[in-house]
């Protein structure tokens, strides 16, 4: 019993501390599924939002929404992530737009065409670019950015076909392959700096990135994805399985033998 | 009844037939969905694609005027954005796939509602536009259009007009009612009403024969929303029995929170011999006795008012996989009264009757579409379980009669009208016909025009 006198007072002074200071965000790829998903909550919540994505009009759409939903400030910045020489820029106006960052979220990427990735690197390239280096580069400014300040959530969109290549998709796997193990690099280097990252690693999700794929009725609602992550980063967790059925689903995979494995039809 | 915990999203019914059903599941045609998320998706999705296309929502029309036999269907509901909110005028803009639920969410703790809701929440703005929805409040508010200053439609050629009563003003009158056939809604305007308190000041009233409807219709002709439950399956004494409700947004400051999500999923369909003459029937008199005084007064939340079986996700299974038919009139008041007995009449002999057959007056408020189906008189909705042999001939000669007694039927709730029906109740077909988009079409375009009509 006695272990309940100091935790809660811990507790009720965090709670209430977030529910006064509105959050201040920077999402990158805000215009994708589960980015705006999660922003819609936020913005319930009164957060300050800098959205950054590639499309000037479904951006617009995507921050008029937003405001409306009571997020009590809306920036906006329309940007192609692939152009790393911009980064720099990027993330200061974006930062002193929202004058100062809490958190930032990665959201951005692309599920490619492993067939065409196949036949022709240029597209095998691409995606393992707008997968997996664009967010090195961006991380790079925005973990140098947090580790000064000694505060700060780096909450990025990973995969958990990153967990595992298979013939269907593995050059998509392999760019979140590589960026879950940046990820959990970094998170050794600056969590003793007060910074935190969260690798959070979707199932499918029905988003217009999974339309019209085999089996999309089945996949996992996306607000419902959008809630966990949420809470996910406000208890400052260092891996998210979203569905949480995908943590013991992906243990097995990891842990079926190559020499079985390599006969599946995944 | 058993009802199995779930909190799902409402969803259009799930592919266990087809992949998108109307909400009466009759008929069910195999479609390709084709979502559009965004305002730009629209010609766009359309290329490489063959046949015809049809935008939809969430697929609470009940017949075959959300469907378009193997063609494309494009559902607009990931195109739920709100994008504008004057709290003076009450005007909100919303991308035209968002739900009245969804807007409920937003306005209601903000003191708004909705200028003119349906039975169900559950259906997109766009839906509500295309079929020039009406509600409890007809007499007072008109019918949905009324309510929508401006929308932007999107035609299959890439063009895109902005419409209003004052701007395009052919096309605005064409696209209200007109069925998701003249192009795609991408956004829309949407004047809301003020409201302090979720609370409905609720009357309840028994009636007995259409002469007291009418009169009690007479008396409370000043109250907002009416709407009569009529008991379709008695004869003799208790013919035309009902109950006449009536509602007004409480004046008293309230609550403004939120509706919860709904909790309750029907969980199977019911085999097709569970709704017969027997069972109906003695639903009805629960339904009547249930209220047991003459006259009742309480305080209700608008939830119970407005959408009682919202709180059942996909009732419609109790109809089992044969589904239901809906039947939908409005009969001027010249006609309206002898009109609505002797279709009564034929209704309780026929045996079929269903459970809430809803009788309201329809009010003097012109609607602003071109085929939009509410006009001055009395309208009578009730929906029909299928019986191959019995439902359609009896619906053919119900049709037959609305159209005697110069009354029309609703598109929206329709799966057996006749080409010589429809055309006869919309004379201006043709003239609509105008402003179709070449590349859309529905399964009840195609059925009520005689097939082809390419104009």
């Amino acid at each position: 019993m006695s272990t309940l006198v100091t935790r809660p007072l811990d507790a009720v002074l965090a709670a209430s501390s977030e529910a006064v200071i509105a959050k201040k965000i920077l999402v990158l790829g805000a215009t994708s599924g589960i980015a705006e998903a999660t922003c819609r909550i936020w913005a319930a919540q009164g957060a300050q939002l800098f959205l950054v994505a590639r499309n000037a009009e479904k951006l617009a759409a995507v921050a008029a929404d937003l405001k409306l939903r009571g997020a009590s400030y809306v920036g906006t910045a329309v940007a192609d992530l692939d152009d790393t020489d911009k980064h720099a820029e990027l993330l200061t106006h974006a930062v002193n737009s929202l004058t100062g960052m809490d958190i930032a979220y990665l959201a951005h990427g692309i599920l490619g065409d492993q067939a065409r990735g196949e036949q022709e690197f240029e597209h095998a390239a691409q995606i393992i670019y707008t997968n997996f280096l664009a967010p090195v580069s961006l991380l790079t400014w925005l973990a140098n950015y947090c580790v000064q300040r000694h505060a700060g959530v780096l909450a990025v969109l990973s995969s958990v076909a990153g967990e595992r290549g298979r013939k269907s998709n593995y050059i998509y796997a392999s760019s979140k392959a590589g960026l879950t193990a940046f990820l959990s690099g970094l998170r050794n280097r600056v969590d003793r700096e007060g910074v935190t990252v969260i690798t959070i690693k979707p199932g499918p999700v029905k988003t217009s990135m999974t339309a019209g794929m085999k089996g999309a009725e089945k996949f996992a609602d996306v607000n419902k994805v959008a809630a966990t992550i949420v809470k996910a980063i406000d208890k400052r967790v260092d891996t998210l399985y979203v569905p949480a059925i995908f943590l013991p689903i992906m243990f097995i995979v990891r842990h079926i033998p190559e020499r079985i494995f390599k006969k599946f039809n995944l | 009844m058993a009802m199995s915990q779930s909190a799902v999203e409402p969803q259009p019914a799930k592919a266990a037939h087809a992949a998108f059903e109307s909400w009466g599941r009759y008929p069910k045609y195999n479609a390709n969905i084709v979502p559009l998320n965004w305002q730009g998706d629209f010609p766009g999705v359309l290329a490489g694609l063959h046949n015809g296309a049809l935008p939809v929502g969430l697929g609470r029309s009940y017949g075959d005027v959300c469907l378009l036999k193997d063609g494309n269907l494009l559902q607009t509901t990931g195109m739920d954005r709100l994008l504008d909110f004057d709290p003076e005028t009450g005007i909100l803009t919303a991308e035209a796939g968002v739900s009245l639920a969804k807007i409920l969410d937003f306005a209601v703790p903000r003191g708004f509602f909705l200028p003119v809701t349906p039975g169900t929440k559950y259906v997109t703005l766009g839906g509500a536009i295309a079929c020039d929805i009406h509600g409890k409040n007809h007499e007072a508010a008109g019918s949905f259009g009324n309510h929508v200053p401006s929308f932007e439609l999107v035609r299959s050629d890439g063009s895109r007009r902005l419409c209003s009563p004052t701007q395009n003003s052919d096309w605005y009158a064409a696209t209200i009612g007109g069925m998701g056939l003249t192009g795609v809604i991408t956004w829309a305007q949407l004047k809301l009403r003020p409201i302090v308190s979720r609370k409905i000041d609720y009357e309840g009233i028994q009636f007995h024969g259409i002469d007291e409807f009418l009169d009690l219709k007479q008396r409370y002709q000043n109250v907002e929303y009416t709407v009569s439950w009529v008991d379709c399956a008695s004869t003799g004494r208790n013919f035309a029995r009902g109950i006449f409700m009536l509602g007004e947004h409480s004046k008293a400051p309230g609550e403004l929170k939120p509706s919860p999500e709904p909790k309750l999923v029907f969980p199977f369909d019911l085999p097709g011999f569970a709704l017969n003459h027997t069972t109906v029937s003695l639903f009805n008199s629960v339904f009547f006795h249930k209220q047991m005084k003459a006259h009742v007064k309480t305080v209700q939340d608008y939830e119970p008012f407005f959408y009682p079986l919202d709180a059942v996700l996909h009732w419609n299974r109790m109809y089992g996989s044969r589904g239901l038919v809906q039947f939908q009139y409005a009969i001027p008041w010249q006609h309206a009264k002898e009109g609505t007995i002797a279709i009564l009449r034929e209704i309780a002999k026929s045996g079929l009757a269903s459970f809430l057959a809803v009788l309201k007056a329809f009010g003097e408020i012109p609607s602003l579409g071109m085929m939009s189906f509410p006009q001055a008189g009395i309208m009578l909705a009730l929906d029909f379980p299928i019986k191959p042999d019995l439902t359609f001939p009896l619906l053919k000669r119900l049709g037959d009669m609305t159209l005697e007694f110069g009354g029309r039927l609703y598109s929206a709730k329709d799966a057996a009208m006749t080409p010589a029906q429809f055309q006869a109740f919309y004379p201006q077909w043709q003239q609509f016909a105008q402003y179709r988009d070449p590349r859309l079409n529905s399964s009840f375009w195609e059925r009520v025009t005689g097939g082809g009509s390419t104009l």
